[in-house]
């Protein structure tokens, strides 16, 4: 065991894994990061918790990742490169650590032009896959970057985000492989909609054995109402929509039944795609409808581990 | 006026790794001013090179290697040498690199570190720029510098943000710059180069060195003492 998170548990077992994901508050409210917790708790094995989401500045990732851990729910806390330097990353991960935090999600992060503060510098001092391999260094090496010895463990199971659908498509699976060589346990990707697209992507995951040398969970977003299909389709930086499912949306008198049936619908087309080891369910500001749709899937309960 | 040093030897024969014949540029506007690309410090590269077992299929310094016309015609006299060659090393600025890289099809290598004068650029710059970080990432990239080509400066690789090949930052005017790196690098049938991970970049070299502060690159009005 890397570190002994429940999601680690649940995928070394071979099972299929639900992860989740919440949005802190716009404020400093521990209640709703409980309550929001609470509607998603029994239905997976691992809660993301976003940071700055689309650079709208929010709590931190890591203030509510320990209220999860107070709850017992297993934490993915998200760190985007935006927003830290290498020194405030490395003390972040260190507190995570103190917190019994052990799952960690890598990402870029948004451009700071598309939230609530446009003018602001953002970082990037180091790049994602830079922050896979640094924590990767300070688990198992027990280093900081600079080569200074760290006290204590530092068991994170270490995530990293995929896009099957940005461009350059080919370049996706070299940047796959790249993140793992950079030391990513899982990968959570980007909402799938466009199935025929994404069961390529996996095929060339395939070809290359990178199935067999980190765990994919496939990224899903249920869709509440016509609008934001096509909100998403036209403004979401990295996502992919089929006209058909947008049609779709249009043409039921329920929106919200229709999102919930399209989004069984695809995590039963996922679950049929060799390699997927589990799926990821993004739906932030719409967390109750989540535990419908596993239980739909016939993914319930969750194995205890 | 960009002032620039030389990466050392060791890098340089590094990134030349399996190209057997390569053909040297120099640039006679402020790399020869730097002495790090003139016609005397090209002449000197060559022989290191030939020391180590290249064969130096050529040289030229030209006149301002951030203009790509001008770098395009002053090239023409040497196509033959360049198309028997495995690569350029280019001894220049990373405007004179990237625009050489624009004009040929050919891997280009950078010679050399652009060190910060804080803000200063290249005289004839075209849609290439450089952030004078002085630790030139030019020979992983295709000769396209991914830390002013991306606006968020990744060095491994794109973010998941581009779409249709263009940036989600200003889609209308920019285009994604790792799809260029990545199609640039597809072209000289160099993707291997993207499989690297590169370590973070030190970021002390992209302020201005002190040494360059007091010199009359740094202020006109810098007296020797």
């Amino acid at each position: 065991m890397k570190s002994g998170s429940n999601l680690e548990k649940v995928l070394t077992e071979g099972h299929f894994a639900v992860t989740s994901e919440m949005g802190p508050p716009k404020g400093t409210s521990a209640d709703f990061v409980r309550k929001t917790a609470e509607h998603l708790k029994h239905c997976c094995d691992a809660m993301n918790v976003t940071d700055n989401q689309t650079a709208i500045v929010r709590m931190s990732s890591l203030a509510a990742c320990a209220i999860l851990r107070q709850m017992g729910i297993d934490p993915v806390m998200q760190m985007v490169t935006r927003d830290r330097n290498r020194l405030a990353m490395q003390s972040d991960i260190l507190g995570a650590v103190a917190l019994g935090i052990r799952n960690l999600l890598c990402l870029t992060g948004d451009h700071q032009k598309f939230g609530n503060h446009p003018t602001a510098k953002n970082v990037h001092d180091i790049d994602s896959i830079q922050l896979e391999q640094m924590i990767k260094t300070m688990r198992d090496d027990g280093l900081f970057m600079s080569e200074d010895k760290i006290s204590g463990d530092v068991p994170i199971f270490i995530g990293a985000a995929a896009n099957p659908f940005a461009d350059p498509f080919e370049f996706r699976v070299l940047r796959l492989a790249k993140k793992i060589k950079a030391g990513a346990d899982f990968i959570q990707t980007q909402a799938v909609f466009d199935i025929p697209r994404f069961a390529k992507w996996m095929e060339m995951v395939r070809d290359q054995g990178l199935h067999e040398q980190v765990y994919i969970l496939a990224g899903l977003i249920p869709m509440k109402s016509v609008g934001m299909a096509r909100y998403m389709k036209k403004y979401v930086a990295g996502l992919m929509i089929p006209d058909e499912l947008v049609e779709r949306m249009a043409g039921t008198s329920d929106a919200k039944e229709e999102g919930v049936n399209i989004a069984c619908e695809l995590i039963e087309q996922i679950r049929d795609i060799p390699g997927v080891r589990g799926i990821h369910i993004m739906a932030v500001a719409w967390e109750e409808i989540v535990p419908g749709i596993v239980e739909r899937a016939q993914l319930l309960p969750r194995p205890i581990v | 006026m960009l002032v620039s040093e030389q990466k050392p030897l060791e890098e340089i024969l590094h990134s030349l790794d399996g190209d057997g014949t390569v053909f040297l540029l120099g640039c006679r506007g402020c790399a020869e001013a730097s002495h790090t690309g003139g016609e005397q410090e090209v002449r000197t590269m060559k022989a290191n090179l030939e020391e180590a077992g290249k064969i130096v299929s050529g040289w030229t310094a030209l006149d301002f290697l951030c203009q790509k016309a001008l770098v395009k015609t002053g090239l023409q006299a040497f196509r033959d040498q360049i198309l028997a060659s495995d690569s350029l090393l280019v001894m220049c600025c990373g405007v004179g690199v990237q625009a050489t890289a624009a004009v040929v099809d050919k891997v280009v290598h950078p010679g050399c570190n652009t060190l910060s004068m804080g803000g200063a650029q290249g005289e004839w710059r075209g849609s290439e720029r450089c952030a004078e970080c002085g630790a030139c990432l030019l020979d992983y990239t295709g000769g396209i510098c991914p830390i002013t080509a991306c606006t968020k400066s990744l060095i491994n690789g794109p973010c998941g943000g581009a779409r249709d090949g263009r940036c989600e930052h200003q889609p209308d005017v920019r285009p994604c710059g790792w799809q260029q790196i990545y199609e640039r690098l597809k072209k000289l049938d160099h993707l291997d180069k993207l499989r690297e991970i590169h370590t973070p970049q030190d970021y002390a070299k992209a302020e201005p060195p002190k040494a360059l502060r007091s010199t009359t690159f740094w202020a006109l009005e810098h007296v020797e003492e």
